[in-house]
């Protein structure tokens, strides 16, 4: 990169190893090739990926056709793999995981950056890092323990018993559901937008607070006409990162969804995913439904990819303006 | 308190449409004087539009909050009754409805899937890392690398163990040595890229005094830049170990899980600590899930020793942006 070389003087000098040119020489191209080379090892495993579970899902492409993603019989009895109500499933505890999310991200978020002194702002955002620390098995544990049966539980019989006519709450719910894999899924993902959405805000300039209230404008005022409007794109992109860990997350969605390989109108009736199916079926699954799961999880990793791909495109042109 | 005491005072004395004279609108009733509520509503609706939204950060802080302390809480209430001598040193019981025994077994089986994944993830990810700060910078291979190893990051971890299994599982069966191809597939990117912000940090004028001494580059990296950035680079390695150590989905399909103490690398299914409290987890007995809670504990000390650490070699780091 740099011609430095000529200018050096040790060069000249007697000093040891340094000086020994040819050597140097080869050892620099020698490491840069052993760095590019590692580097071009996450290109290699990515491409061997997309291939190596390709080839393995080909049966069940072939024997299924374009109904493995659009048709919804999943019934290993009679060798039938069609993987809609898993996509719907990861779709729903997703969605419900945002919903509960979003909002809460960005309120703590807001509270980190505009309201909390500052001895309160680091163990606040310590006590959040520590929720993004902790591994989903032991989220999974202690949902299908503790929150589903002394929470989550009654709250859905709650709401299905009065407000059951409409389809989406209809009942008897049954504990294990979409909705209590989202709501545990929320709380999973909520540390993940929330540390995104506190970058976003504290990129603010602090000129655009002070021009906020010099114009008479409340607390609410400034943060709803200075800081949103210019965070705008950054909570989007962190939301659909969220959105990315929810749709690949396993344990809890296996835990807490019920693996039923159906489609259920009712948030409150059990239902699958496609991690979860994939996790809860691979100890039984042989011949064409190991196939079948492989290709569930490619379908997984293309769904995952393209929403990546959307939020870093927001992100960056964010990052940009 | 404090909250409160910055939200109250401080929009008061800017509100521009108050009327001066009205100082007793904020108690005025609505039977009082029509001409005098009139001129105060909207500055009234304004700070009580200010009060209701700082009402809902706070209960969005709250409602956080609350799950962080529950986890903390009940784990290490439910763990510790199972958790002891007899839990840390010995293996599952032979019948896994009776209680005693403990999780061991799991342990060593994380140590060592872990550590091996750490040994080889390591060192790739820093060259891959110093490749795109130092060798590649702006051209098209290093933007590409930086691009999917983004992609890499957001790839859901069980597609990680399916396509271990595709790869690996068909051929040389289950093992600790195929687990540790998982989990160090997922460190990877994590590490190239908390690396390569790290070694962006190493002022210019270090380089230049490197080179300025006749280093040559590969000198200069090993010696100058590499050290420089240790701490940070360590940070993001131990997160790296962390996330890894709490890994469940992709061992599913790469180890396997055993309930016997398995010391081999290769040729024989291993548990994880992980895949231990899952199973407890699933279990419908009260042992199993004692010891489920327990191995919880154990699982979560680990992951938060790790992070703590980490954010610690953090703050020691004299880079910063």
């Amino acid at each position: 990169m740099r011609s430095v070389p000529s200018l050096s003087p040790s060069r000249t000098s007697s000093t040891g190893s340094w000086k020994r040119k040819g050597v140097g020489r080869r050892a620099d191209s020698l490491f840069a090739i052993l760095a590019g080379v590692c580097g071009t090892l996450v290109l290699i495993a990515l491409a061997y990926m997309v291939f190596s579970t390709t080839r393995t899902a080909l049966p069940v492409f072939r024997s299924e056709g374009i109904s493995f993603v659009t048709g919804s019989n999943w019934d290993p009895n009679t060798d039938h793999y069609q993987i809609l109500p898993l996509i719907f499933g990861t779709i729903v505890t997703s969605i419900i995981a945002l919903i509960v999310a979003v909002p809460m991200s960005v309120g703590v978020a807001l509270f980190l950056t505009e309201y909390a002194p500052k001895r309160l702002r680091t163990p606040v955002e310590y006590a959040v890092d520590l929720l993004a620390a902790v591994p989903s098995v032991v989220y999974g544990l202690w949902g299908l323990l503790v929150v589903l049966p002394f929470f989550l539980r009654p709250i859905s019989n709650f709401v299905s018993k009065y407000l059951g006519f409409i389809p989406i709450f209809s009942g008897p719910s049954t504990g294990l559901s979409y909705f209590a894999a989202g709501i545990i899924l929320s709380i999973m993902i909520t540390p993940i937008i929330t540390s995104l959405c506190r970058e976003v805000f504290k990129s603010v300039p602090s000129a655009d607070r002070h021009a906020a209230f010099a114009l008479g404008a409340t607390r609410w005022e400034m943060i709803k006409e200075a800081v949103l409007p210019r965070s705008r794109g950054g909570v989007v992109g962190a939301t659909m990162l969220g959105l990315g860990r929810a749709l690949g997350e396993t344990i809890v969605v296996a835990l807490l969804i019920g693996s039923s390989p159906v489609i259920n109108a009712s948030i409150f009736k059990p239902g699958s995913s496609i991690a979860g199916a994939i996790a809860n079926g691979w100890g039984e699954a042989t011949g064409l439904q190991t196939s079948a799961l492989v290709g569930a999880g490619v379908v997984l990793f293309a769904i995952t990819i393209a929403i990546n791909m959307i939020a870093r495109g927001i992100v960056w042109r964010f990052n940009r303006s | 308190m404090a909250i409160q005491q910055v939200v109250n005072t401080e929009p008061v004395s800017l509100e521009p449409s108050r009327p001066a004279s009205h100082s007793d609108s904020w108690g005025g009733t609505r039977a009082s004087s029509g001409a005098r509520l009139i001129g105060a509503r909207p500055a009234r609706r304004r700070v009580w539009r200010n009060r209701a939204s700082a009402f809902l950060i706070i209960s969005a802080i709250v409602l956080t909050l609350i799950p962080v302390a529950l986890i903390l809480f009940q784990i290490a209430l439910k763990g510790a009754s199972t958790m002891g001598w007899t839990f840390l040193t010995q293996s599952l019981p032979f019948s896994v409805t009776k209680a005693g025994g403990g999780f061991v077994n799991g342990l060593i089986g994380t140590a060592i899937m872990v550590g091996l994944a750490t040994i080889v993830s390591i060192p790739l990810g820093i060259l891959g890392a110093v490749y795109l700060v130092e060798y590649g910078k702006k051209n098209w291979l290093a933007t590409l690398i930086r691009f999917f190893s983004d992609v890499m990051t957001g790839v859901p971890s069980i597609f990680v163990g399916v396509f271990v299994y595709t790869a690996l599982v068909v051929r040389f069966g289950y093992g600790a040595v195929i687990g540790a191809a998982a989990l160090a597939l997922i460190m990877m990117p994590i590490i190239i890229r908390s690396s390569e912000e790290m070694l962006k940090l190493v002022p210019l004028e270090l380089k230049d005094a490197s080179y300025a001494l006749g280093a040559a580059k590969w000198q200069t990296i090993t010696k100058v830049i590499l050290p420089s950035a240790a701490p940070g680079i360590t940070t993001g390695a131990m997160l790296a170990v962390a996330r890894a150590a709490g890994e469940t989905a992709p061992l599913i399909m790469t180890a396997l899980g055993s309930i016997q103490l398995v010391t081999k690398l290769t040729g024989s299914p291993i548990s994880s600590l992980t895949l231990l409290i899952l199973n407890g987890a699933r279990a419908p007995y009260e042992a199993a899930q004692a010891r489920a809670w327990a191995g919880a504990l154990e699982l979560l000390v680990i992951v938060l020793v790790f992070t703590i650490v980490a954010r610690v070699f953090a703050s020691r780091s004299r880079l910063s942006r």
